[in-house]
């Protein structure tokens, strides 16, 4: 097996509020290899973002990492001081937020604000770092590099100012590419054409990526890895195939048996997961899925599940995993 | 067949766009929604779909007069909408409810939920204080909230229960009609489900006719009757349901369905369609075939002509010179 370039240890982000603390995330461990793509994936307010910049070290007050360990390769990025975090943050890790408009400054040209990262990284002129950024313009699918260059962000679209933003982010050719929710503002049509691009991106560049959505369809087109969260912590970890054929975790597999596939008649039968997402200031004792779990025993409400590898990676945090049967997923032929 | 609850003919919006020029007046407009029309039939849903910015919400407000169309008709029950005068269209209004996709948009922050369900029938000035609460207490029984909730302030509700308050205030007044705009959009993967299902057991228990527009094509397959595709204020193609999954025959229909990632990690990221280029202004959209700019089948006379919606002996209609 490869050597991860990215090694996450017992990370704990939490927030200090008005309504107490809130554990964003509470423990999470995994590991990634060069050339890899995990996808991460779970409810609305699981911690997926919260997880992302924490890698980044970009966690704002009232957040605060409050233990763990981030590896990439042999640095402790949390040992790092900042002055040192920022030649590795836009250089060797780069990020795709989820919105355009927020991370792009409406006051500046697209073309120098590629540029931009590039000097700041880069021993280059400006002329080479206006080359470079016009290859990279090109490489992502903007027509006419030069005549758009100097253009502003109102001027372009949702999906090329998309583009701008992975233009930007692999500038500098990271080892770990982040993109946090990188299509779900834009439109099927447009998603396609930026899923591909990620991936031609990260074939050219042998970089690890951590894709963060909520679409298991995307999910399904785009990983080689899939972590679930609930609540601030990873409740299952497998590989793709192993995720939608033997999902082992309650809650992933009501997420797959809740799905609405395009191959749905009006007469195939609708099976929501019961009850409400927690609210992470009050979670309960036990399992945070236990109020919610149709399988849920009385140990689950006492006591939270440790995370439990059942064969060749495949993690799951239940107290019931040794009984659940793998599920058949009857809907892939 | 009995005459169908909605007729829409020839609907119509422009916008005019401000241009911040003295010398120059505005003449441009954005065609938001362009000469659409459809039937429904009593107890039927129609699924509205496409890509942001394709005029479904206007078309939405247009149905419900909520802003006054440039040119068309809309029949409600045989009574016409948009010539309705004051007294009538008050009638209408609560014939016809429109739910969002941001249910707190529709709530007031500052009354109780069960205030803010009845607040229609008062409104309306239907009934006594008391009859209003009743009912309200019993709405809430019949999208699924509790009694005790009644009392209970918006901000305390998750996504999906607000919604929920959002469903009975719309239902209160017993509509023939109600359009959904994007209902279940903003709402988690585990709760969509929760709120379609309640949806389609209050259009049983109470023979409602929808309007759902949603850019998801699953969740619009699993949910409607037939379905419209619009493209730049256009509907490309409508038809029936499972005929337009089956065999789509506009090439944006067909670009759709291809683009959307399944949920089978047996189908990869190389394997979805998808289309070139960005979807064009709609204040110059493109002579001929608005989707000629796009589209991987076009032909020289696509860029001359428009196709008309017809039957083109598919058992749907299609608005495309392919099968001319
Ligand atoms: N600045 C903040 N102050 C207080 N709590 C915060 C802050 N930022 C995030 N949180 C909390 O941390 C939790 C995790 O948030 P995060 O943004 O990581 O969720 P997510 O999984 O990315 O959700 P989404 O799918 O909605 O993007 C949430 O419950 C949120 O309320
Ligand atoms: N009040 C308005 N003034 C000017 N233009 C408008 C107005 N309302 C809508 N538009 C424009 O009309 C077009 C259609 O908008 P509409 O909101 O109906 O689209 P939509 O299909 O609902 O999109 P989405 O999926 O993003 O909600 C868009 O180009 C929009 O910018
Ligand atoms: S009319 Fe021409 S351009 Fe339009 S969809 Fe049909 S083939 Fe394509
Ligand atoms: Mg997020
Ligand atoms: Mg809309």
């Amino acid at each position: 097996m490869a050597e991860p370039i990215l090694q996450v240890q017992g990370l704990r982000t939490h927030f200090t509020t008005r309504q107490g603390v809130i554990k964003a995330v509470d423990g999470l461990s995994f590991n990634l290899e060069a050339g890899k793509t995990l996808c991460i994936v779970g409810e609305s307010g699981s911690g997926k973002t919260v997880s992302s910049l924490s890698i980044m070290r970009l966690v704002d007050l009232p957040g605060r990492i409050v233990e763990g360990q981030i590896l990439y390769r042999d640095t402790d990025l949390l040992k790092l001081d900042e002055a040192e975090m920022e030649k590795i943050r836009g250089d060797r890790i780069g990020m795709v937020f989820q919105d355009p408009m927020a991370s792009l400054n409406p006051a500046f040209r697209i073309g120098d604000q590629i540029a931009e990262g590039i000097l700041i990284h880069q021993e280059v002129d400006k002329a080479e770092a206006r080359k470079r950024t016009l290859e990279l313009l090109a490489q992502v699918g903007i027509p006419h590099p030069e005549a758009r260059y100097g253009d502003y962000p109102h001027q372009f679209s949702g999906g090329m100012r998309q583009r701008v933003l992975i233009a930007s982010a692999i500038a500098c050719r990271p080892d770990i590419l982040i993109a946090d929710e990188p299509t779900t503002a834009l439109d099927v049509t447009i998603q396609a054409q930026i899923l591909k691009l990620l991936k031609e991106v990260q074939r050219n560049l042998n970089s690890a990526m951590i894709l963060v959505t909520h679409d298991l369809g995307v999910v399904a087109a785009m990983a080689d890895y899939v972590m679930v969260m609930y609540a601030g912590r990873m409740v299952e970890y497998a590989d793709v195939e192993t995720i939608f054929a033997q999902p082992r975790h309650p809650y992933t597999r009501g997420l797959l048996e809740s799905l609405i596939r395009l191959e749905d008649t009006r007469e195939t039968e609708l099976a929501p997961i019961p009850g409400m997402p927690p609210d992470l200031s009050r979670l309960p004792a036990g399992c945070s899925f236990a109020p919610r779990c149709p399988a849920a025993i009385e140990t689950c409400g006492a006591r939270y599940p440790a995370l439990q590898d059942i064969s060749g990676g495949h993690q799951v945090a239940c107290h019931l995993v040794a009984d659940l049967a793998p599920a058949v997923d009857e809907t892939v032929p | 067949m009995s005459a169908p609850l909605l007729q829409v003919r020839g609907l119509t919006k422009h916008f005019p766009v401000e241009r911040r020029s003295l010398l120059r007046r505005p003449e441009k407009v954005l065609k938001a929604v362009d000469g659409i029309g459809f039937d429904l039939s009593r107890g039927q849903t129609l699924g509205l779909v496409g890509e942001s910015g394709c005029g479904k919400s206007t078309t939405a407000r247009l149905i419900l007069r909520l802003i006054e169309p440039t040119a068309g008709t809309v029949t409600l029950d045989g009574v016409d909408v948009l010539s309705a005068a004051p007294e009538a269209l008050q009638r209408l209004r609560r014939e016809m409810q429109l739910v969002f996709q941001d249910p707190l948009s529709s709530l007031n922050p500052r009354m109780s939920v069960g205030v803010n369900i009845a607040e229609p029938l008062r409104f309306h000035g239907i009934g006594t204080r008391s009859e209003q609460r009743e009912r309200a207490r019993q709405m809430l029984d019949i999208v699924g909230l509790k009694s005790r909730d009644f009392d209970r302030y918006p901000h305390e509700f998750s996504g999906g229960q607000c919604q929920r308050v959002a469903i009975a205030r719309a239902l209160i007044l017993q509509p023939k009609l109600v359009v959904f705009d994007e209902p279940v959009s903003a709402l988690d993967v585990s709760i969509r489900a929760q709120i379609l299902k309640l949806l389609l057991r209050l259009q049983q228990d109470f023979g409602l006719t929808y309007v759902f527009i949603s850019h998801d094509l699953s969740v619009i397959k699993r949910i409607c009757d037939s379905i419209a595709v619009m493209y730049l204020g256009e509907i490309v193609e409508l038809g029936g349901s499972e005929q337009l999954y089956r065999a789509p025959q506009h090439p944006y229909t067909q670009a759709l369905l291809k683009a959307i990632p399944a949920p089978d990690p047996a189908k990869r990221y190389d394997e979805l369609g998808g289309l070139e280029g960005d979807v064009p202004s709609p204040i110059d959209p493109p002579p001929g075939c608005r989707f000629h700019t796009r589209c991987p089948r076009r032909m020289e006379s696509c860029a001359l002509r428009i196709p008309d919606l017809r039957d083109r002996g598919h058992g749907q209609l299609v608005a495309c010179h392919l099968y001319d």
